[in-house]
């Protein structure tokens, strides 16, 4: 690999980049998989968007198109007992944790080592930073204050997971309220709720457990 | 943006040598897969794996070499390779890693 490759994904990693490399002379190519429309440009696009690398032809030649998508982001709304293990589970997985919470007394510091804390409301938080397809969103403060507007935001974006905790008459509730809100049944279908994978989990962990299992399986599933 | 990659910026920034194993293809069940990747630093120190901990040392002394002479390098390994009492999958499964240092 060149050092301006590798020095490129460091200081751009924000963004998709696609590795090429000649398998027989060993030329490296560094794509923009959104903008290049060359036939390796866009077998370089398909495996980004799957997240897959591996080899392909283009121009009579194998390359190994090596996928170097965004990082994944978890944004968690409420910074309640679940959320510490939610945080520190996810932070191992490779995701880069935010925690949201208005209520400056829950998100602190010392609750969420590694983790960003904010203390805007979500409306105000994903106005700034709209979720992506690589944005998971866990809505956890029990507070249709605070959870709603962020299930909306949720709901607005490619989000690949959208989780609401609660039990199934609090999120039956819940869906009622934003049906009101205009969300049709095939919208409201993306929240899982009650979020988390039918583990039988008990404690704040293995409900963390639980939810980090079912984002892995929607991820890659 | 890997850790791998990200702590292989950060090690050449502070003046090392380093260079990547990266899973290029793999055969049947493999335990990491393709574009799995291990930094490797010329002291040894390393970041990352290319499969469950099977042909880790080879691919790291190869990624010395790599160091060494500035070339890249194909290996393969699978449970009937000739090095398999050494460093074979168990597994049963094969996979090609490249070894490339990081140059100018």
């Amino acid at each position: 690999m060149k050092r301006s490759v590798l020095e490129t994904l460091a200081r751009d990693g924000a963004r998709a980049w696609v590795r090429a490399l000649d398998c027989g002379n060993g030329e490296e190519r560094l794509i923009d998989p959104f903008t290049d429309d060359t036939p390796l440009g866009l077998a370089a696009r398909r495996a980004a968007i799957a997240d897959i690398s591996a080899e392909a032809e283009a121009e009579g030649r194998t390359w190994f198109l090596e996928v170097h998508n965004p990082p994944l982001e978890l944004a968690v709304i409420g910074a309640v007992h679940i959320a510490q293990p939610l945080a520190a589970m996810a932070r191992l997985a490779n995701y880069r944790v935010h925690v949201i919470d208005p209520r400056t007394a829950f998100a602190t510091e010392a609750r969420f080592p590694g983790v960003t804390l904010h203390s805007d409301w979500p409306d105000e938080f994903f106005a700034a930073r709209p979720p992506s397809s690589r944005t998971a969103l866990v809505v956890l403060a029990h507070d249709p204050k605070i959870d709603d507007p962020a299930l909306e935001a949720g709901l607005h974006s490619p989000a690949f997971y959208i989780g609401a905790l609660g039990s199934k008459r609090t999120h039956a509730t819940r869906l009622e309220r934003l049906a009101a809100r205009g969300f049709g049944p095939d919208l409201l279908a993306r929240i899982r709720g009650p979020a988390g994978l039918p583990i039988g989990a008990r404690s704040p962990a293995e409900i963390a457990l639980s939810i980090l299992a079912q984002m892995t399986q929607t991820l890659r599933g | 943006m890997s850790e791998e990659l990200q702590t292989a910026a950060t090690w050449l920034k502070a003046g090392h040598k380093v260079a990547l194993g990266t899973v290029i293809r793999t055969w049947g069940s493999a335990p990491r897969r393709a574009g799995s990747q291990i930094a490797v630093r010329e002291d040894g120190a390393f970041l990352g794996s290319v499969s469950g901990g099977c042909v880790e040392t080879a691919v790291i002394r190869a990624a010395l070499d790599s160091i060494a002479d500035g070339q890249s390098r194909d290996l393969e390994f699978g449970v009937s390779d000739a090095q398999a009492w050494e460093v074979g999958l168990a597994c049963g499964g094969r996979i090609r890693v490249r070894v490339e240092a990081v140059t100018a």
